[in-house]
């Protein structure tokens, strides 16, 4: 049977690994191959690395560093930040990235994701969404790490993602972000229920056990975290950490 | 020397590093040149079947390839798409493949109508093994390999799958004809399932 995914999610600004919280005040965590040399080690399902100073910055993504990151990384890799058009596309998978993260670029132009799903295959192409909650179960769509609102309805966009030919949706809480209290779980339950590609949650796990209960309640599908597998302890102190082959057999337990 | 085909598709570098850490030489063939040492060839591939056919094609190394794997008999492995272009043809695309296995390429679907099938089949899976290959010599009873695809590999003689998994339907995963292998799921990023599967590739001797 084909197993729920639980990934770390590293953020990449000025070439080393950050982590913030709502979007804002990144902390430093270290050097990005370092972390997932570690990652191989603890044998993670998948990694999604993504450049938060690209998109904003107008920056072309750093190709280099990617490279360097993908030639490291013996799991699955999704990389997102900056990508705009089929030939930055093109050029990442032939880095040796699995998976492209794309969003605003999408927002910008929906085609976008027809164009290169096309020419790297849909099952490569994740389009993240960052969301704030609004009053009564609204949600707003955010790019620009959270700093433009897009003018659009969270749930028709999704219908729209998905016949545009998109692999993966990843639905990221900008309320959540950082703060350890759990995954939006009702918004993870609405958007299971009406897409039929895969779908990952991120934003807010805080326990192991919070990812048994988005698993329980949506069943396959990834769970991204953060600053569960970066910090430790009450303080923050920087260790990153993965569960273990058994930790991970019980929470898939249902 | 294992040759990884370097066609611009694919995690070249993720194989090699697999066999760096075994410490078995293997390096990258972007040119009919470097292909003259080979002794096993890789085909990788993440993409689609006819971005794959096209750079193939286009690559300069076709005809050697042909020759390499049909006439001389090399161990060949192709992996997700690069196992994918071993068929005849797919639905994905309107290119023609390789054809040196006897199969097309079909889109994924449930058997079972009821179940919303979710795709692509991405993530990690178990794998059956149908029938013994030195490939897959000292695997796990249901090793897990990581998958990401829409279409899969419907072989013509039943004969030539030799591992399947299940994803709304049973899938054949590993594929086998002569010295032409293919694996629908990611070795080269499978963590010690993958480098297991790698290490006996290497380990082939077909010619």
């Amino acid at each position: 049977m084909l197993k729920p995914r639980i990934i770390p999610c590293l953020l990449l600004k000025d070439g080393g690994l950050v982590k913030t919280v709502n979007f804002k005040s990144p902390t430093y965590i270290g050097d990005p191959v370092n972390a997932v040399k570690i990652f191989n080690e603890k044998e993670a399902d998948e990694l999604i690395l993504l450049d938060i100073d690209a998109t904003t910055n107008h920056f072309e993504p750093n190709y280099k560093l990617i490279s360097k990151i993908a030639t490291e990384c013996r799991m699955p890799l999704c990389y997102g930040g900056g990508i705009k058009n089929v030939e930055q596309a093109k050029k990442i998978i032939g880095l040796g990235v699995e998976k492209l993260a794309i969003s605003s670029g999408v927002l910008d132009n929906g085609k976008m994701i027809n164009d290169i799903a096309s020419a790297v295959g849909s099952q490569s192409v994740s389009v993240v969404l960052d969301v704030k909650k609004k009053l009564f179960d609204e949600y707003e769509v955010y790019t620009h790490n959270g700093s433009k609102r897009r003018k659009k309805n969270l749930f028709d966009l999704i219908s729209r993602i998905e016949d545009m030919g998109a692999g993966e949706i990843v639905i990221n809480s900008i309320d959540n972000d950082g703060s350890m209290k759990g995954y939006d779980l009702d918004l993870a339950k609405k958007i299971r229920q009406i897409t039929n590609i895969q779908l990952s949650i991120s934003g807010g796990a805080g326990s192991l056990d919070d990812i048994k209960v988005l698993i329980k309640e949506c069943g396959i599908i990834g769970a991204i975290a953060g600053s569960l597998f970066v910090f430790k302890g009450r303080f923050r102190a920087v260790l990153i950490n993965y569960p273990s082959l058994t930790d991970k057999k019980n929470l898939f337990k249902i | 020397m294992i040759k990884i085909i370097d066609y611009g598709l694919g995690n070249v570098q993720a194989f090699l590093n697999v066999y760096k850490l075994l410490n078995i030489p293997a390096s990258s063939a972007g040119k009919i040149s470097e292909l003259q040492e080979a002794s096993h060839l890789i085909l990788p591939g993440v993409g689609s079947f006819d971005q794959a056919m096209h750079l193939l094609n286009d690559s300069g190394m076709r005809e050697e390839l042909d020759n390499l794997v049909l006439e001389v008999g090399l161990p060949i492995l192709g992996v997700c798409v690069g196992m994918q272009i071993l068929a005849i043809g797919s639905q994905e695309g309107i290119m023609p493949g390789l054809g040196w296995i006897n199969g097309d390429i079909k889109k994924i679907t449930s058997e079972k109508s009821e179940i919303d099938l979710h795709l692509p089949h991405m993530g990690w899976n178990e794998v059956s093994i149908k029938s013994k290959d030195e490939l897959l010599t000292g695997l796990e009873e249901k090793p897990q390999f990581y998958f990401l695809h829409n279409y899969h590999f419907v072989c013509a003689d039943e004969h030539t799958s030799i591992g399947t998994t299940n994803y709304g339907m049973d899938i054949s995963c590993i594929v086998k004809s002569k010295n032409i292998y293919g694996v629908q799921f990611h070795p080269e990023k499978s963590h010690h399932n993958g480098v297991s599967l790698l290490k006996n590739f290497s380990d082939l001797n077909c010619a």
